[in-house]
């Protein structure tokens, strides 16, 4: 029920139009059953009774009871809307704003796309079954209830037969509803794999194609298909039952009602125009117990998206701020003390025991195998993971004693994964500084070797990059990136191994011009090349989670096994060839 | 029933050319395999509403020939009655029973046509040329398997069928309101004229904010997206206020759109409802002045049941009126699907084809039986005689050109040939078109000009499967399928045994991860084996790429960051698959590229040198350069 909690809060100010909303339905639906009612007036007192008059008269308020109904499903239709909409757009909001709040750890809990989804399409099914609530859910009983009392107020006996109808049509919808739900759930799960299986194939076309499996993955699909079809039809069986049992129900209330009516008409106890009006209820009654039990499958299929946004409601971030934070790094110098790190409380530690020391200005290289938990290492310094045991000191104060952003400010980090934002190449870089001036941007590509490609470019710094920067190239990408965290100015800089797709020439100039241009400045860069690190001060050598080795290239040629193994790979035969040399 | 991730409305509406024929098309699909089903449902309906509708004759019938003279006789005999209820009775339960029978057989018609019409489909991706998934975002090809799809259902399983239903109803109860009395049939004429109009306002003021609904989703879901996945960026930058300012605008503007195309749509029911209301009352007036005064012979029973088809009469104008949007959509996505389906296929003239073959006194014959040795059968049309050549697995290209579309030329005049069991390298910056060669090699694409040949023979005249056959490829990227390890190896090769499949994980290293995981050769990977490193989804590839042990190889070597060690694993496996190939390589390790018997260096669509490593270092060109400037980074 916390979950129902957590969603209801979302409607804020829109609590008075999901209020009024029902309100309205419920006015709509009144205006609805008094109609029959004065239909029997019509025909007992006025045509039976030859009565002109009382036929205009009741006619006219029958006329105002319909102009009340369609004015109050206006307003309810208005109010429904805004509710349903205003509560939708409240959601995304609220998910939006805490997903911002999320620390690495929250961000790596979730996949991006389910994250998307969350915001988009488990929104919009929110907002429709919101709506649905606000006016359905509400409507159909009432209307239900209200035209079950008017019959009953006509005459108990004869109305008693809708009692029974409708116990009866419940006890068949609550058999055939949840087993169809079932069947559904299943077909539909089967179905979400049938279109993965086709994505599959979209993307490995070339695949299937090289191995000529055309025909094969055809069959392949033709079967899954076959399977989903026979589920559909097992599950769609069970439904198509509903309409026939409910229009068996209604024709026999119908039949029973004409029966035992016109024998009760004769035997003086109801009138013509009263029958009339039982029947028309019949319809009203039988109807709005059919909406009741769709809008309960409707909503148990919506039960799922309210239940993923409840979660990207209630993810708590794990870092929080400390209560009066530090906001000027000192200097560059960091310190690893005893520090082991697990991505997971309970989990297996990703880094064990790290001691380092590293002053301020130097360059320090990172190598060492996938897993070997480097990027683990550097994320902890800006403090986008907190450390499980021991201490972390930048600039000689605990990372945790720092304003976040502040901190994070001050130690740059260009992501492995790195991302350019659709916009211009002047926006893109200004993620670093807001108020950087065009001069400044300039110089920053300048040292990321970046200015000469965009110089190239036509409309040069106010080049439209993509979404996800697919206009330039990876290389051009990822010295885009080192700009953009160069413009912060930073007191440390650290490259995820984001030179990967830069030729070995134009990194090594940016490591020149690192070097020459920004001193003070703390380097860490992590590469899968030696030749990208052979020049640091010092260089980190990382195994299964442990530093292994932390010397100059000269010196862990002489002591560092692994280290030693890397390079005669690399300069071996096995270098690496300069593909990318016609990048820049 | 709401179909599968329910989605949202998607895209503004879109305008459709020929919905007629379109709608006749759908039909034919149905007609095609289901024209007995359908027949019966069309008499369904018949029955149903002609059932429907004789019990709501029945009405006067009750009150006019019944209540009212038993009312008048002192003694009254129910018997009649009885009879009549029964008859009625009859006719009620045909209709139910028919409407369960078509209810039953659509079904059928719907999931059966939905089966064949995703059959059509993804039978004819398959034949698709890679030129179509190159020019088509996967995305859009996805949607018309889910949104499409999904359209259309509902149109064949719900709209056709109560439009169908509603038109019958329509008519009949026309009919029958005419035979009961004129006058009050045009007074409901005229306010189902009111009933249309009104409708027809609304439903143009709604398509005006729908459209800017389209909009505005649009742009808060690009959004979410591209931020959702820098979110790791916009937490290093810390942007997370910006991002919620530019959010929020986007956000408002949606709820707005979103407010009034809800507002105006949600109109649409009440207002038909309750002017349907002021019909019936109406009428009730009208007839009742009618009655009273008894002119055109309308009785009160007359009056009763006239109320009863007035109803029934504004019912399914206003479903059909509802129905008719969602017919629009669901043309607008038959539209995408038929196009799908209409697309041409790869072209394959060839006629040459690979088959098994073995020596018998130095000629080479045809067998059935598994050999391991493979000729090109070639049938010469003039002379009507049948050549067999041993395949080896020489390719020469003869002065290619070759471009994307016919424009751009990306390969001019391209010349190069590789002697069976060559290892030929492609060197060159991104975008000199190495990958595009190795394409033209097994004709995922057509070249424009030029020739290519396999064994001598021009690849054109070679059937597309049985080149493709005698040529192995491991791609930059790997793709694996949602399957067990051992059936993704197997895929190089389906007849395989389990003890050929380890044998070729073997030949790839790739046996000694797969032994560590969780079920072996029994793991299933999904999410194109999203449970396992880079690195590991290369040596499948590898393994792959062995087992169907083809005589000629296309390597794209890749150049994704993976560790070092790894790295030497891959590199010794993919020498070990390479070795007696003839191998196209695309490569960026040294050690490959000076292992190769020719370089060819590649620069914007043009070898502009080509030999050994030696004699290229020794020209002192471009691939001096390249080596260089490796050796410069290095020092």
């Amino acid at each position: 029920m916390s979950m129902l909690k957590v969603l209801g809060a979302q409607i804020k100010e829109f609590k008075k139009d999901s209020f009024l909303t029902p309100v309205f339905m419920i006015l709509e639906v009144i205006m609805e059953m008094i109609i029959p009612l004065l239909m029997a007036s019509i025909i007992d007192d006025g045509v039976n009774a030859e009565n002109m008059e009382h036929i205009y008269k009741v006619g006219f308020c029958m006329l105002i009871a319909a102009l009340i109904g369609l004015w109050a499903g206006i307003m309810g239709a208005k109010y429904g809307a805004r509710a349903s909409t205003g509560f939708a757009r409240n959601l995304r909001q609220a998910m939006f704003e805490n997903i911002q709040k999320y620390s690495f750890s929250n961000i790596d809990k979730y996949s991006t796309s389910s994250l998307i989804t969350r915001l988009t399409t488990d929104v919009t099914n929110m907002q429709n079954s919101y709506q649905m609530i606000l006016r359905m859910a509400m409507r159909a009983p009432a209307s239900m209830i209200i035209a079950m009392i008017m019959a009953f107020a006509i005459n108990a006996r004869l109305a008693s037969v809708y009692l029974i109808a409708v116990i009866f049509l419940t006890c068949c919808l609550g058999i055939i509803i949840p087993r169809a739900t079932k069947h559904f759930r299943q077909v539909f799960e089967k179905y979400d794999e049938l279109n993965a299986s086709v994505q599959e194939n979209v993307s490995a076309i070339r695949v299937v194609k090289a191995y000529v499996r055309e025909d094969y993955e055809t069959q392949k699909f033709a079967k899954a298909n076959e399977n989903i079809y026979n589920m559909f039809l097992r599950a769609e069986k069970l439904v198509v039952l509903n309409m026939p049992i409910m229009q068996a129900t209604v024709y026999t209330c119908i039949l029973v009602i004409s029966w035992l009516g016109a024998k009760t008409i004769v035997a003086g106890g109801l009138t013509t125009g009263e029958m009339m009006s039982l029947l028309a209820y019949c319809m009203n009654i039988l109807m709005s117990l059919m909406m009741v039990s769709m809008i309960f499958v409707m909503l148990t299929m919506s039960y799922a998206s309210a239940k993923r946004i409840a979660e990207v409601l209630t993810e708590q971030s794990d870092l929080k701020n400390p209560e009066n934070p530090v906001s000027e790094v000192k200097d560059g110098s960091i310190r690893f003390e005893n520090v082991n790190f697990a991505y997971h409380k309970e989990g297996k530690p990703v880094l064990k025991n790290i001691n380092l020391d590293i002053k301020a200005g130097e360059t320090i290289g990172v190598i060492g195998g996938t897993g070997s938990a480097k990027s683990s290492l550097v994320n902890l310094i800006s403090r986008l993971y907190d450390v499980t045991q021991g201490q972390l000191l930048v600039g000689g104060l605990d990372v945790k004693q720092y304003d976040m952003e502040a901190l994070r400010n001050q130690v740059s980090v260009v992501l492995q994964k790195n991302v350019l934002f659709s916009g211009t190449i002047l926006e893109n870089l200004r993620w670093g500084d807001k108020n950087a001036t065009q001069e400044e941007c300039e110089r920053a590509c300048r040292l990321a070797c970046a200015d000469e490609f965009i110089q190239k470019m036509p409309d040069k710094y106010d080049t439209y990059i993509e979404q996800g920067g697919t206009n330039v190239s990876g290389g051009q990408r990822q010295r885009l990136c080192i700009a953009r965290a160069l413009l912060k100015k930073p007191k440390i800089l650290i490259l995820d191994d984001s030179t990967s797709a830069v030729d070995t020439a134009t990194d090594a100039k940016i490591r020149k011009a690192f070097a020459e241009e920004i001193p003070e400045t703390t380097k860490l860069i992590i590469a899968q090349r030696v030749s990208s690190v052979q020049n640091a001060d010092r260089i980190i050598v990382m195994d299964n989670g442990m530093v292994t080795a932390f010397d100059t290239h000269e010196r862990l040629l002489e002591t560092s096994d692994i280290y030693k193994e890397v390079f005669a790979s690399q300069t071996g035969g096995n270098a690496d060839f300069d593909e990318n040399g016609g990048d820049n | 029933m709401p179909g599968p991730g329910h989605r949202g409305p998607r895209g503004p509406k879109p305008k459709i050319e020929n919905p007629g024929k379109l709608f006749r098309r759908i039909i034919g699909f149905m007609m095609k395999d289901y024209a007995p089903h359908v027949i019966v449902v069309v008499i369904c309906i018949f029955v149903g509403v002609l059932a429907n509708v004789q019990g709501t004759l029945f009405m006067q019938t009750l009150i006019d020939s019944y209540i009212m003279p038993l009312l008048a006789t002192p003694d009254p005999d129910f018997s009649g009655l009885a009879h009549a209820i029964g008859r009625v009775a009859c006719f009620y339960a045909v209709g139910a029973f028919s409407a369960y029978l078509y209810n039953r057989i659509m079904i059928t018609v719907s999931q059966g046509t939905m089966r064949n019409i995703r059959n059509a489909m993804f039978g004819k991706m398959e034949q698709l040329p890679i030129k179509y998934f190159d020019t088509h975002a996967h995305g859009d090809i996805m949607s018309c398997y889910t949104n499409d799809i999904d359209t259309l259902r509902q149109m064949i399983s719900q709209s056709l069928p109560q439009c169908l239903n509603s038109a019958v109803t329509i008519v009949t109860v026309f009919l029958s309101m005419l035979s009961l009395s004129i006058p009050l049939t045009l007074t409901t004429l005229v306010m189902v004229g009111v009933m249309l109009f009104v409708t027809k306002k609304a439903t143009g003021l709604s398509g005006r904010y729908f459209l800017s609904q389209q909009k505005s989703l649009g742009a808060v879901n690009g959004f979410i997206e591209e931020m959702v996945e820098g979110q790791k960026v916009v937490k290093v930058f810390c942007h997370e206020e910006e991002n919620m300012e530019r959010f929020n605008v986007l956000n408002d503007e949606l709820f707005d759109s979103a407010y009034n195309a809800n507002r105006f749509g949600n109109m649409l029911g009440p207002i038909n409802l309750q002017l349907g209301n002021v019909s019936y009352v109406v009428c009730a007036i009208v007839g009742g002045v009618l009655a009273i005064g008894n002119i055109g012979g309308l009785t009160l029973g007359g009056l009763a049941s006239f109320l009863t088809f007035n109803k029934s009469f504004n019912m399914p104008i206003n479903q059909v009126s509802m129905q008719f949007n969602s017919i629009i959509m669901a043309l607008a996505g038959a539209d995408r699907v038929f196009k799908l389906i209409d697309e041409q296929p790869e072209e394959d003239a060839g006629y040459v084809t690979l088959v098994n073959a073995e020596e018998v006194n130095g000629e080479l014959r045809e067998t059935n039986k598994h050999t391991g040795m493979w000729a090109w059968k070639h049938y010469h049309k003039d002379s009507d005689t049948t050549t067999y050549q041993r395949l080896e697995g020489g390719v020469v290209f003869d002065d290619v050109d070759f471009g994307y579309n016919d424009e751009k030329m990306v390969l001019h005049n391209i010349k190069m040939f590789a002697e069976p069991g060559q290892k030929i390298a492609f060197v060159g910056s991104t975008g000199a078109g190495k990958t595009t060669i190795t394409n033209l090699i097994n004709r995922f694409y057509d070249i424009q000009d030029g020739k290519i040949r396999y064994d001598g023979i021009n690849v054109n005249k070679i059937k597309k499967a049985d080149l493709r056959r005698s040529l192995g490829i491991v791609l930059q990227d790997t793709h694996l399928f949602t399957a067990t390890v051992m059936e993704n190896i197997r895929y190089g090769k389906l007849e395989a045994s389990d003890e050929e499949v380890i044998a070729a994980a073997k030949l790839a290293n790739a046996h000694g991860f797969i032994e560590r995981l969780p079920q072996g050769y029994d793991t299933l990977l999904t999410g194109d084996g999203a449970n396992l490193s880079q690195g590991q989804r290369q040596l499948l590839a590898i393994a792959r790429a062995a087992i169907a042990d083809p005589p000629a190889l296309i390597l794209d070597e890749a150049t994704s960051s993976i560790d070092t060690r790894t790295e030497k694993i891959v590199q010794d496996g993919m020498d070990k698959l390479m070795k007696d190939r003839t191998t196209f390589v695309i490569a960026h390790r040294l050690s490959t590229v000076r292992n190769s018997d020719c370089i060819m260096v590649l620069e914007q669509g043009r070898i502009i040198e080509r030999g050994t490593h030696d004699e290229l270092i020794a020209e002192k060109g471009k691939y001096y350069q390249l080596y260089t400037g490796n050796a410069i980074a290095t020092m």
